[in-house]
């Protein structure tokens, strides 16, 4: 099995207001010059097939026309039986 | 004519839906892991939360059994109404076009709206009265309307915008201050507003009830045809 770990975050273009809340909040904690915050989600599997990642993204993981994913190939969670 | 409302795990809205269609003719429950529509003339996808809204609103559920045979029925041309949840579900479920997005305000809103009738041409909306608005509420996180600026136009050109928010009543940011829309065919349409919360004058407003008085019309006419 192979770990990938798919990046999924908004559109460019599209507004995202959690990334402008957390931008918002940072400053009342002190955290200064922060901009272009962006929220997204992180989904992690185990796959036997990487090759299939990309189908997955497109089909369910995220949706292409206000997301834009990147998949990263982790490393082998494990050597064959 | 028989509505059919379509119940998933984590709907809530589906009795109320229910309760609205049989002001206005027959309506059964039907379950999502169930493919067979029972013959219904029009089907209802309620409001709720759908498999939790796991992943994004409406992702888990268009994969559900029942909803393939939603995709058959509208492509044969049976009139489908996707509310709130359901609008999100038939987005994701390549039904209409665009996506619902988190609130402008990333909070919850629920409150009553007033909804122009863009276009009163529809299976949906013909029993809407010219210049009256409808009064129907929201309640909702991810209602923000999103297509890309040309497919809004194309939208626009083919009367498929087929409610508006009222002017500085747009409740979550959605673009051109969209509420509802339907497929070129004109026989799918989702809404983030709840009509079936809006159907009996001791809630504050009756004119939700147009939309299911629209759908039974529709439908009559076609099985008088038939």
């Amino acid at each position: 099995m192979t770990r990938a770990r798919v990046l999924i975050r908004p559109k460019e273009g599209i507004l995202d207001p959690q990334g402008q809340a957390v931008e918002r909040a940072l400053p009342a904690l002190g955290f200064e010059g922060v901009t272009n915050v962006r929220v997204g989600r992180l989904v992690e599997l185990e796959v036997e097939d990487t090759s299939q990642v990309r189908a997955m993204c497109e089909r369910l993981l995220a949706n292409p026309l206000i997301e834009d994913y990147e998949v990263h190939v982790v490393e082998n969670a494990g050597s064959p039986a | 004519m028989r509505f059919g409302v379509i119940r998933f795990p984590g709907s809530c809205d589906e009795v109320d839906a229910l309760m609205a269609c049989e002001r206005f003719g027959e309506a059964e429950l039907l379950w999502h892991a169930d493919p067979d529509l029972r013959g219904v003339d029009a089907v209802i996808i309620p409001g709720g939360f759908s498999y939790g809204d796991y992943l994004r609103a409406g992702a888990i559920a268009r994969f559900a059994p029942a909803m393939e045979s939603v995709g058959e029925f509208a492509l044969r041309g049976g009139p489908v109404l996707g509310i709130c949840n359901g609008f999100q579900v038939l987005c994701e479920a390549g039904l209409l076009p665009g996506a619902l997005l988190t609130n402008e305000s990333t909070r919850f809103v629920c409150r009553q709206v007033q909804l122009e009738v863009v276009n009163r041409d529809t299976p949906f909306t013909r029993a809407c009265e010219k210049d009256e608005p409808l009064s129907i509420p929201v309640k909702h996180t991810t209602g923000r309307y999103y297509a890309p600026e040309s497919a809004l136009d194309e939208l626009e050109a083919h009367g498929q915008v087929v409610l508006r928010y009222a002017e500085g009543q747009n409740p979550n940011g959605s673009m051109r201050d969209i509420a509802g829309i339907c497929n070129s065919q004109k026989n799918v349409m989702g809404l983030m507003p709840h009509p079936e919360h809006a159907v009996d004058p001791l809630t504050g407003s009756d004119s939700g009830g147009r939309l299911f008085a629209s759908l039974a019309a529709h439908v009559g006419e076609l099985l008088a045809a038939a």
